[in-house]
């Protein structure tokens, strides 16, 4: 088979998904000429809206990457070696919408290099911006594997060379912009509602990233593989859903004895918006999630479906929650998204997907006749580089 | 020592003088929609300083008191901590002032100042945070900032924070119609811009919740960490990852 054989297929939902990123392109333009308040609804009062909470969900789920990459390439779990790949691919199209997203977000796009050579090291933000950066530039190494399979296989040596070490800062980075994107959120002890506002705010946007980033590429292989009606490695899936659910455990007693040492544990049943809110996520996201992974549900696609799509809604909640609805009372009504915003948000993740279908297409993703065997390890193609299926 | 300046609330006649000559001096336009005086005043991009009209009721009677608002001036302040490119910084002389080719546009000064006073240039294809610099380059020359200078009533006193707290303190000794209480002196960690009056401070529509701990404190718990757990997380990540492939490479190796 010839590796340069480049393939796209054109079908409606693609020229549908052109028409979006072309839509995209030109309010983007529109965005860049007008300035933000001709385009936008932010105001002084609400800087910061749709693009945010799209980002702060966007890259939590994108948590996919450094779980995968650290759970298979640094602690060398042979069992989910098999869905790494989509999980890096996840990942990377992932930080892409939200770079795009916050070259358009932020005032000074010109400007954006700025923190490289001034350093604001006492903001969370720098160290989101240094970590995301670098984890970038990790994830493309990262990609290269895949890539050097096909194009530029002379340098498929060097690159499997360096992947020890790529792999453990590409699993160790999103810990410091996981962390710090929670962090941003210290700053308001006076605006942000005491359900949410905690200390410990970072380190559960750490947790609740690792366990749903597993979340997603439980749901992505389902639903890729029905689409190509491919097999399923369930064990793998399974197995991700349990590690999930175990830190989604640790991550609900963190919650529950931070409020109660907190005395904020009586906002949750106080019948506010922000306590029914926040039973929504911590229901949604992480209670009914525990009980799907622990029954026999989770033998079945169907049960690990439901698993991953809750432990998703709640962590988009959650994101939500700590965005909007915890600081609604301290900055009060004021902010509905424009359509520009939604059309620009809507497009560029039409320029992920169609960026997703095309490396599918050509690239070793998916590992479908690649699968561990106790005797024998791993066989299949797809692995080695240089072989195409 | 750093610089502030002392508002006596019980001496401002609402001439608004001061948010004129804001403007004068820092070359600031004017909005009809949002005025700089009156009893719809807000600060904007092009007002940097405001004098609000309050309605307000003085031992039974109704009167009118004039509350100036501009930045404060945190002695230890949320906005500069927060800028990841160091666009704001705390002057050694007081002032927190903004400088525009550093900043790069999240617009987390505004959201992180606690008496929400940096604005936007929404309308501009290149914006800019807006906000009262206390006039830093009349400070550096040994000059009063603009507003104080034109001040016809002493409502605001320019000096060393130290001197103007005693001051404060004296004058609310002094005079029993005073509120027992300087604002700025403990809101958020301290500001250089003090305030007394004879009206409690909330019905001023002045910030009264505000947390006496610097913020920057509750990041700064966090970030201290950073280094340790990057050292710390590289080198346990590259013993794991060391010991769990040489693992499974001798359980091949006992295997074949």
């Amino acid at each position: 088979m010839n590796t340069k054989n480049w393939s796209f297929k054109i079908t409606p939902v693609r020229i549908f998904l052109f028409a979006l990123v072309g839509m995209a392109a030109l309010l983007g333009v529109y965005r860049l000429f007008t300035g933000l308040g001709g385009s936008t609804n932010l105001n002084d009062q609400w800087p910061w809206g749709l693009w945010i909470v799209l980002d702060l969900t966007v890259v939590a789920l994108a948590g996919a990457g450094y779980s995968l990459t650290l759970l298979s390439h640094v602690l060398h779990i042979k069992k989910f070696k098999s869905v790494a790949r989509r999980a890096l691919l996840i990942s990377l199209m992932g930080y892409i919408f939200v770079l795009l997203t916050l070259i358009l977000e932020i005032g000074r796009w010109d400007n954006f290099w700025r923190p490289i050579v001034s350093w604001g090291y006492h903001s969370p933000m720098f160290e989101v911006y240094m970590c995301i950066l670098a984890y970038m530039a990790m994830m493309l190494l990262e990609f290269t594997e895949i890539l050097t399979e096909k194009i530029g296989k002379r340098w498929a040596k060097l690159v499997h060379a360096i992947l020890p070490v790529v792999f453990i800062f590409a699993a160790l980075l999103p810990f410091g912009h996981q962390a710090s994107l929670g962090a941003i959120y210290l700053i308001f002890p006076d605006k942000l509602h005491p359900i949410w506002f905690t200390p410990m705010l970072p380190w559960l946007f750490l947790i609740s990233s690792f366990f749903v980033g597993l979340a997603v590429v439980v749901f992505e292989t389902l639903f890729s593989s029905k689409l190509r009606n491919q097999e399923v490695d369930m064990e793998a899936l399974k197995g991700l859903a349990k590690v999930s659910a175990c830190i989604m455990i640790g991550y609900l007693v963190l919650k529950i004895g931070d409020l109660i040492s907190k005395g904020a544990f009586s906002h949750v049943f106080s019948g506010t918006v922000e306590g029914n809110m926040f039973l929504l996520e911590m229901i949604i996201g992480v209670v009914l999630p525990i009980i799907i992974a622990f029954s026999p549900m989770i033998t079945k696609k169907s049960g690990l479906a439901l698993f991953s799509g809750c432990a998703i809604i709640g962590v988009v909640l959650n994101r939500f929650n700590v965005i909007i609805v915890g600081m609604y009372d301290a900055l009060g009504p004021g902010y509905v998204p424009s359509w520009i915003e939604w059309g620009i948000s809507i497009g560029l993740m039409a320029v992920v997907i169609l960026m997703y279908t095309f490396i599918v297409e050509n690239f070793a993703i998916f590992s479908p006749v690649e699968k561990f065997d106790e005797e024998k390890g791993y066989v299949g193609v797809g692995r080695k580089h240089g072989v195409s299926y | 020592m750093s610089k502030g300046v002392l508002v006596d609330i019980t001496k401002c006649v609402g001439c608004g003088s001061c948010t004129v000559a804001c403007k004068m001096w820092n070359s600031l336009g004017y909005k009809k929609d949002i005025p700089n005086q009156g009893t719809d005043a807000a600060l904007n991009e092009e007002n940097w300083t405001t004098i609000t009209y309050k309605k307000v009721t003085v031992n039974g009677e109704p009167a009118w008191r004039f509350v100036k608002e501009q930045c404060l001036h945190c002695q230890d302040p949320a906005c500069a901590s927060v800028c990841m490119s160091k666009a704001i910084v705390k002057t050694s002389e007081g002032p927190v002032v903004y400088d525009p080719t550093l900043c790069v546009g999240c617009r987390y000064c505004m959201i992180a100042c606690p008496f929400e006073i940096p604005k936007y240039e929404w309308n501009k294809v290149l914006p800019s945070v807006t906000k009262c610099q206390m006039c830093a380059n009349k400070i550096i020359k040994g000059e009063q900032p603009a507003c104080v200078s034109v001040c016809p009533t002493q409502a605001l006193t320019f000096g060393e924070r130290n001197d103007l707290l005693k001051l404060a303190e004296n004058t609310i000794a002094a005079d029993s119609k005073y509120v027992k209480h300087i604002y700025g002196q403990e809101e958020a960690g301290g500001t250089e811009w003090l305030y007394i009056s004879d009206v409690p401070f909330e019905e001023l529509g002045l910030k009264t919740n505000i947390s006496k701990i610097p913020l920057p404190h509750y990041t700064h718990e966090y970030l201290k960490n950073t280094p340790t757990v990057f050292i710390g997380g590289s080198i346990l990540f590259a013993a794991l990852s060391f010991y769990t492939k040489r693992r499974s490479e001798v359980e091949k190796h006992k295997k074949s």
